[in-house]
């Protein structure tokens, strides 16, 4: 059994190859105007426009579809999008991705519906971008952003948690937990006819 | 049917039967279902109601194939799985019927029509029948352009359970459930047509003590556990084989865990014991070993008399210090593995040189010592399927070991076979059961015991833990098991008390079930031990040891008030070195406190009560928590005295190794019945036992369960109530010298003479409030 794992190096050819009959360049063959136009390679270079950027004290902005840190996103009103399903979670080749959901209580809303992602993770020391995660997020809660400047000094914080993923509060949106807009349900939400936060909700941010 | 009874029966010729399943060939015996015979084959009928264990009902229609006999076809395609096979038939699947596959689709998208996509919120998916079989048999895309029917959700059907109609594919397996296996028909299928929806009767919540099944049989989600709601999916969990530590029945479980954190159990499948169900305290209560007062270090008591967090080299010092050349004893608890009652079994004969040991931590007498030593045991639960009498004495097998009682409903339900139950009231599992109650006294049941007649050889008897506490009791039993030659089943509530006794931790036997009084027994565990010797002083038992002079104890997982209610106070005079997982009564008083580890952190197996091992496995991988019978190999170490078990392993192996006595026992010292008490018209004789769901410390921390748990309630008899002119639900009060309880009463089928309240519940504990069980004079009052 044991002889079977060795690899028969001579399968390949390779245990008789004869590394002193390896045909070598004659150099001194070349000629003087051959090596003159080398050098002009070089030369023309001098004159095309650099494409080194001085990172970080200039930032060239990426392409649109840049596959970078990730985002939760969060309804108009400022609810969360996310459900908690996990499905981004299952669908990671590189296990990056944690999550634990729970149950929206009365009083104690962070989604519209019964579930929200309580816990939510990205560990971004085994995360590929790959984008797979976005493409099975049933509530497009998870996107990504164009941000790739993921480095750090420790493991623990290359793991992202929830707060650091949540998109920013923007005008009109309440921070949850609140209640869903008056007389909606779920439904209402992801066919984005809630466009805003009304006051029985709590205090939208303005600006 | 399901095959495996088909299976047994065939031992008692059974008609076969040869039919051909999508062109090949299969012999069944008579009575196979269509769809059964197919899986023989290995061809997967997509279905949704069909169940094994269930009686057909044909309600989805999911599994429609065309059947042809003798050449002539069905004309429409016919549900596999309420069709016995028959000779001459040919059965065309999905998989060569065109027709049956159109047929399935069919019924799939009529399915899904009004299936929310819940999906990614519903804890079903992932392990979902509906989620597969729509992949797997179902079309790629939905045509139905309409608008859902919608319905409020979830409901709460009871605190355990929650309902979402909206998802129901109305397959009745539930409903089928609660009627044909648990005896409970609570839920059912109310309306007609598209509205046909399952439903709990106004105002009765489903409290069913075997209402997780239907959560783990539905084929949707719309029946899910509260506790488990939106916590994991498939994926995330790593299962494990179990076994319940709850009780004597012996279920076999399954154990999922999430990043160390056990989320939920399910029943496991053993067609010898619990089939393919377990109740809900196996089910919902394995919260108690993440309870905030678990013990993570070892603790030794310093001189202010405070527990303090110290090594473990120097708690076992400690402890070794106090128990070297001290007076002691034994307590191990019913709860341990059958390895660490032999740990301990082991541990009071060699390290500490004594036979006080005894796993009884409830009333106990010494007649069941000599029963538990002499009784041969031989029931099991193949015996009650095909029993032609089930007697109970002392044991409500409903409260007491559910799988019993489910056991016994099957074949009361399916054969009307005979139940007869000696108890001083019908309850709730007697009713269910169709008891013919023998009304006792408590105390008096040796009288009712000597009179059942009309026992054949294939009756089985079942005695509980709680005949103990009458004198005479076992010995009347043993008598009528000679006289009828019925098979005889003693059933403990707790899960490690068969296991105990059989591994030697009880004062009268070494392990193996060897007496201690017969030499070869002791030259036997001697040799095995590699010992001089074993003493043949006889032991003390739980009551002795507590009321004794011994100096120091060993205490295991052990509640003083399941004792008596002094026995804390007693026990704080002595040395103790307790092993426990949380804080306790025991701790409070120890010396020293060494942690061990749950079940869940564990391997171990416990003894059900036919005497078959259950093993199981650790579940939780990351603890440093140890199983009891290591931490006592390092005390024996500390002391000098090895008992050589450093894993659960080696106790497993060594205890295989002794395997059982075969000489002769003691016969049982037969007792007489003592005279009944004698009561006035405000006295009453106080009779109880523990129901499933109490105050138990292994249901703490859930609180979803403990809202299905049976009010606690005084029941009384008609005539009582009438002399205390009081209704269902009025106050009672009912005390005696040393304290009272008041709380509403129920007018019950109740012995005359006799009061009952619940053992350990809300309210009610017993020795807590009123410092005895049962067979005890009390006064009952209006309140």
């Amino acid at each position: 059994m044991a002889e079977d794992l060795v690899p028969r190096s001579d399968e390949f050819g390779l245990a008789h190859a004869d590394q002193s009959k390896a045909p070598i360049t004659n150099h001194e063959s070349a000629s003087f105007g051959k090596q003159l136009l080398g050098f002009w390679v070089t030369f023309k270079t001098m004159f095309k426009k650099v494409n080194t950027v001085q990172y970080p004290e200039v930032k060239e902005p990426t392409a649109p579809r840049f596959h970078g840190r990730h985002q939760l996103n969060r309804h108009p009103d400022g609810l969360e999008k996310c459900i908690g399903c996990e499905l981004c979670a299952w669908a990671c080749p590189a296990d990056a991705i944690y999550v634990e959901g729970a149950d929206n209580k009365e009083g104690e809303r962070f989604s519209p519906g019964e579930r929200y992602g309580k816990v939510y993770q990205i560990n971004y020391l085994r995360c590929i971008f790959c984008g797979l995660c976005i493409e099975a997020c049933p509530t497009r809660a998870l996107t990504m952003t164009n941000e790739y400047e993921l480095a750090d000094s420790t493991r623990e914080k290359l793991i992202f948690e929830k707060d650091d993923l949540l998109g920013p509060l923007r005008a009109g949106m309440v921070p949850p937990p609140h209640p869903m807009y008056p007389n909606t349900d779920d439904s209402n939400y992801y066919r984005g006819e809630v466009t805003g936060s009304h006051p029985s909700q709590g205090v939208a941010k303005n600006d | 049917m399901s095959i495996q009874e088909l299976g047994t029966q065939s031992q008692v010729e059974v008609e076969m039967i040869t039919c051909v399943i999508d062109g090949f060939e299969i012999t069944v015996p008579k009575g196979t279902l269509v769809i059964r015979a197919a899986e023989k084959l290995g061809i997967q009928i997509p279905r949704f109601c069909d169940h094994p264990l269930l009686a057909p009902a044909g309600a989805c229609r999911q599994c429609l194939v065309d059947i042809e006999i003798n050449g002539r076809a069905f004309p429409k395609p016919q549900a596999s799985c309420t069709i016995p096979v028959e000779n001459g038939m040919i059965v065309k699947t999905q998989l060569t019927s065109p027709v049956a596959d159109k047929a399935q689709k069919g019924i799939m998208e009529l399915l899904l029509i009004n299936h929310p996509l819940d999906c990614p919120v519903c804890d079903k998916g992932g392990e979902c029948p509906l989620q597969n079989q729509a992949m797997s048999n179902g079309r790629s895309e939905s045509r139905f352009e309409g608008v859902k029917r919608t319905f409020e959700k979830p409901v709460p059907i009871s605190s355990q359970v929650l309902l979402d109609r909206e998802r129901c594919v109305l397959c009745a397996r539930c409903t089928r459930f609660s009627e044909q296996i648990a005896g409970d028909p609570f839920i059912t299928l109310n309306e007609r047509g598209a509205l046909q929806q399952v439903g709990i009767y106004e105002e009765e919540p489903f409290d069913s003590y075997y209402s997780g099944n239907t959560v783990q049989i539905c084929p949707v989600g719309a029946l899910t556990g509260t506790s488990y709601r939106f916590r994991a999916r498939p994926f995330d969990l790593v299962s494990t084989d179990s076994a319940c530590e709850h009780c004597a029945s012996g279920c076999s479980m399954r154990t999922d865990v999430r990043r160390g954190k056990t989320l939920r159990r399910l029943a496991g499948e053993d067609a010898d014991v619990n089939e393919e169900w377990n109740c809900d305290k196996g089910r919902w209560a394995f919260k108690y070993e993440v309870a905030k007062n678990r013990i993570k270090s070892p603790m030794v008591r310093d001189a202010n008399g405070q527990l303090q967090e110290v090594s473990w080299p120097e708690a076992l010092a400690a402890a070794a210090q106090g128990l070297k050349n001290s007076r002691s004893g034994v307590l191990v608890g019913g709860r341990a593995t059958i390895e660490d009652s032999y740990g301990y079994s082991k541990f009071a004969r060699v390290a500490l040189g004594t036979n006080n040991i005894d796993f009884r931590a409830r009333r106990h007498s010494q007649e069941e010592s000599d029963f538990l030593a002499s009784a041969k045991l031989t029931a099991t639960y193949k015996d009650i399927d095909t029993a032609d009498h089930v007697v109970l004495i002392s044991f409500e097998p409903e409260d007491e070991s559910p799988i019993v009682f489910l056991r016994i409903y099957k074949q009361v339900y399916k054969r009307s076979i005979k139940v007869t139950n000696v108890a001083p009231l019908a309850s709730r599992g007697s009713e269910k059961l169709k008891a013919n109650l023998i009304k006792t006294t408590a105390g008096d049941e040796v009288q009712a015991i000597s009179n059942i007649s009309g026992l054949t050889s294939k009756s089985v008897i079942l005695v509980g833990e709680r005949i103990s506490e009458t004198e005479g009791g076992l010995s009347a039993v043993l008598k009528l098991v000679e006289n009828s030659g019925a098979k005889l089943g003693w059933i403990p509530r707790r899960a490690g008390e068969r296991g105990a006794i059989s591994a030697g931790a009880i004062p009268n036997l070494l392990p193996g079930n060897r007496p201690i009084t017969d030499s070869a027994a002791r030259v036997d565990i001697a040799t095995a031990w590699s010992v001089d010797s074993i003493s043949n002083e006889p032991g003390m038992n739980t009551d002795e040891m507590i009321n004794s002079d011994l100096q120091a104890l060993v205490i295991g997982g052990v509640d003083p008030m399941d004792i008596s209610a002094d026995a804390k106070i007693k026990l704080s005079k002595k040395f103790i070195v307790s092993l426990e997982i949380r804080q306790s009564d025991i701790t409070d008083i120890a010396a020293v406190v060494l942690p061990v580890a749950a079940v869940v952190e564990k391997s171990g197996s416990f003894m059900d009560w036919q005497g078959k091992v259950r093993k199981f496995d650790s579940a939780v991988d990351q603890t440093l928590n140890r199983s009891d019978v290591r931490i006592l190999s390092m005390l024996a170490d500390e002391i000098g005295r090895p008992i050589n078990l450093p894993t659960v392993k080696s106790a497993r192996a060594e205890f295989d190794s002794i395997g059982n006595w075969d000489g002769s026992v003691n016969s049982m010292k037969v007792r007489s019945a003592v005279a009944v008490k004698s009561v006035s018209a405000d006295e009453a004789v106080l009779t109880s036992w523990r129901n499933l769901l109490d105050k138990g410390s292994l249901q703490d921390g859930e609180e979803n369960l403990a809202g299905t748990a049976r009010k606690s309630m005084i029941i009384i008899s008609k005539s009582r109530a009438k002399a205390l002119n009081v209704e269902t639900g009025d106050h009672v009060r009912v005390s005696n010298s040393y304290g009272a309880i008041t709380l509403p009463c129920q007018i019950g089928d109740i012995d005359e003479a006799s009061v009952w309240l619940p053992r350990n519940s809300l309210n009610s504990q017993l020795i807590r409030n009123l410092g005895v069980v049962s067979n005890s004079v009390v006064k009952v009052a209006k309140a």
